[in-house]
């Protein structure tokens, strides 16, 4: 008997040792040719195996794993230097904040007003005046024409009545033509044009009197309002979902079109053991691009994390998890890796565009906002942002786990399963 | 007069009940594989079809069919990969259906793919399969040390699986399905598309295993490779139509059927003479066979009446291929 004890495996059958065969004599061979046996017999059976050891197998399987992965220089190349790319991008090129918008000006009334009204507009750095024209039409060609954003028509009437007198059906029109086709910086320049007018307004009614009403906003958590600071927690969990998902729709998929799946089906190895030896690698794998984002984002973009990033690990756990798992669906679903690649790629794009990792979440119509909920990304990046930049913990963050932990669990069970259903 | 039999060797009763083995070699014998009218579909698509065998201890068991008859499927309902419908089977005297585990253990596979890892090297794929079958470190230094010197892999141990050339993939691939010391190894067509040289190493390592009393089970579409069993199986369309030595399928009165006799006939050209021949009354079938004419003929004729004069003739058994066109034959009628 060989020693199984060593790898005590609690889920396996009560390994019952099958009858050895009877003798170990030779067996008459057939009457089929005429065989010159070998002297050695070492090639005799050594004895009747049992079933056991699926912590040896789950290792051998993740060992095996690791080896597929350093030795696709390719691939291994990429999802580590991918990650380092698009931070560089979002983190120092993606600005979010509209700034310097290129306007055209028209100042039919050339007062001091005007010019006062002017460098109001370009004092507030959102826009920048790039041409000065002198018909209309001139305007209206500079928008369409993408040299300007906005156009600012001054009438001749600006300052005909003095500060402080304009009575009813004096109001000064100042007409602010937007272009409407990049929305973000239209409602920027829409918002800040009317904040401008109405401090011109006031300071006209009010002439030197303090205003009433002056609200004093503060921003929490990222006073400077930089990019980075929104982008990487977010990116963070972005690329491991990436990562994990790519790697592990491979996972099944390419051992179908070796052919080894089969062979593997042949062996005593368990799907279980199947699915847990090959994520194990991956789970690392992730888990190490993960703190090597967290670095670079803490070291080259000088994000502070205000919370225990422990908290996020933590958290980031059921997710890798999920991702794997998911991906390991997709992997017993197909049956080329092309295919597992582009089933993986289409699930980036509802992760990308819904989970609040761009967009926010709350100006999204209902039925999006509950897809939203349950994509998984929705919620890490949410915890991730929590964590980094608000220093929240367990305390607020605890509904994120238990999401995060109920997802995990449902995708595992799942995917198993549904590799469990063999060879199709 | 020769000895034949109305049914082809081991053919199921037209009421399903499994035949008595044929081979009265090994009905003493331990049975290794036991199979009791299996039954396998796919939805409406029946694969295996009440098929019954046996193949005892350390013999060399050969199942031959045309692709798609069924013959991969059978290897994997007995490795308790997909459900018999009716019917049952042991292998190494463990039920497939409840103990496919253990079974899987003790048994061997290789199939034509040479299911290998080929970006790892050949060291690495014996490892990784000393691992799945739990091998200790010791037996795994011990059996692959023993396995590398028998198939000869040791100049190919760090060389990765993909650079390998078809006969040494096999060979590696065998290495990695004999690890564990199975008793029973099952070939799924091993010898598909590799070189003559290669093919027949491998029966010689094929032999000397089954003269160490492992058994073997293979599938295959050469004759030749048939015609060195033990013992054969034919399956065709999903149902076992003869099985038995090569010996006792040729005696089956279906392929030489009673006032009939083969010939080989041997000319100078062999393509006017097949065209002749199968014009001629008398003449049953005619095939080219090497550089030989195999022709069934009516015993009655005489070598003249059927035009067969200035060539040589001699009297012929059938071989199995012989006996497998008659056995499809008779199937389809």
């Amino acid at each position: 008997m060989i020693d199984r004890e060593a790898f005590p495996d609690s889920s396996s059958t009560p390994a019952e040792t099958p009858p050895s065969p009877p003798s170990r004599a030779f067996t008459t061979p057939p009457p089929h040719h005429p065989t010159t046996p070998s002297s050695s017999s070492v090639l005799k059976p050594i004895a009747t195996r049992t079933v056991g050891g699926g912590l040896q197998r789950t290792a051998s399987v993740a060992r095996k794993e690791l080896l597929h992965i350093i030795r696709d220089r390719a691939t291994l190349m990429m999802t580590l230097f991918f990650p380092i790319v698009e931070m560089i991008m979002l983190g120092y090129a993606i600005d979010t904040n509209v700034r310097f918008i290129p306007t055209v000006v028209l100042d039919q009334a050339k007062t001091q007003e005007s010019r006062s009204l002017l460098r109001s507009f370009e004092n507030s750095e959102d826009f920048k005046i790039v041409d000065r024209v002198s018909t209309e039409q001139e305007l209206t060609e500079a928008i369409v024409s993408g040299r300007a954003r906005v156009g600012i028509k001054i009438p001749e009437n600006y300052s005909r009545k003095p500060p402080g007198l304009v009575g009813e059906g004096d109001t000064a029109q100042v007409l602010i033509l937007v272009d409407g086709s990049m929305s973000s910086v239209a409602g920027e320049a829409v918002n800040v044009g009317n904040a401008i007018a109405l401090r011109e307004s006031l300071q006209r009614s009010l002439g030197d009197k303090p205003l009433p009403v002056e609200a004093r906003p503060r921003v929490l958590f990222n006073p400077d309002l930089y990019s980075a600071n929104f982008f990487i927690p977010g990116l963070m969990v972005v690329l491991c979902q990436m990562m994990a998902v790519t790697l592990s729709a491979n996972a099944i998929v390419r051992e179908k079109e070796n052919g080894t799946l089969e062979q593997l089906y042949m062996t005593p190895v368990r799907p279980t053991e199947l699915i847990l030896g090959k994520l194990t690698p991956y789970l690392v794998l992730t888990f190490v691009e993960f703190c090597g984002i967290a670095f670079l984002m803490r070291t080259v973009f000088q994000v502070p994390i205000h919370g225990a990033f422990f908290t996020l690990l933590a958290m980031a756990l059921p997710f890798v998890l999920t991702c794997l798992a998911f991906g390991l669906w997709v992997s017993t679903r197909v049956n080329t890796r092309e295919a597992a690649m582009q089933m993986a790629m289409a699930t980036m794009m509802p992760s990308i565009f819904l989970s609040g990792y761009v967009f926010p979440l709350d100006s999204m119509p209902v039925f999006f906002w509950w897809v939203a909920q349950i994509i998984p990304t929705t919620w890490l990046v949410d915890a991730s942002r929590g964590v980094i930049l608000r220093g929240a913990g367990w305390k607020e963050l605890w509904p994120h786990a238990a999401v995060l932990w109920g997802m995990a669990l449902a995708m595992l069970v799942f995917a198993t399963l549904k590799l469990r259903k063999r060879i199709t | 007069m020769r000895e034949t039999n109305a049914d082809p060797p081991g053919a199921p009763d037209h009421d399903g009940v499994a035949p008595s083995p044929s081979s009265h070699v090994f009905s003493s014998e331990k049975e290794v594989v036991a199979v009791h009218s299996a039954t396998i579909r796919f939805g409406k698509f029946t694969a295996v079809d009440k098929v019954s065998l046996t193949v005892g201890r350390g013999e060399v068991f050969g199942l031959l069919g045309p692709n798609g008859s069924g013959k991969t499927t059978l290897i994997r309902g007995l490795c308790g990969l997909l459900p018999f419908a009716e019917g049952d089977a042991s292998v190494l005297g463990h039920d497939v259906a409840k103990e496919s585990e253990v079974i899987r253990s003790n048994i061997g596979y290789m199939s034509q793919k040479f299911a290998l890892y080929e970006d790892l090297t050949s060291q690495e794929n014996l490892d990784f399969y000393a691992g799945i079958y739990g091998l200790t470190s010791a037996e795994t230094k011990q059996r692959q040390v023993e396995l590398v010197e028998i198939v000869g892999l040791g100049p190919y141990l760090q060389q990765r699986g993909g650079r390998l050339s078809g006969g040494w993939k096999q060979r590696l691939a065998l290495a990695c399905a004999l690890l564990h010391s199975p008793q029973l190894i099952f070939l799924d067509e091993p010898t598909a598309g590799i070189d003559p040289v290669a093919r027949r190493d491998l029966w010689d390592l094929l032999f000397l295993l089954a003269s160490q009393g492992i058994t073997l089970f293979v599938t295959t579409h050469y004759m030749d490779e048939a015609e060195r069993c033990g013992r054969v199986g034919y399956l065709y369309m999903s149902k076992l139509l003869a099985i038995g030595t090569p010996v006792e399928l040729k005696q089956w009165e279906g392929v030489t059927p009673p006032g009939t006799r083969r010939l080989e006939i041997l000319g100078a050209d062999m393509g006017r003479l097949l065209e002749r021949l199968r014009h001629r009354p008398g003449v049953r079938q005619a095939t080219i066979f090497g550089q030989a004419v195999h022709a069934l003929v009516d015993a009655d004729r005489s070598l003249p009446d059927l035009g067969l004069e200035d060539v040589e003739v001699r009297e012929t058994e059938p071989s199995l291929e012989d006996v497998f066109v008659a056995l499809s034959r008779s199937q389809a009628n």
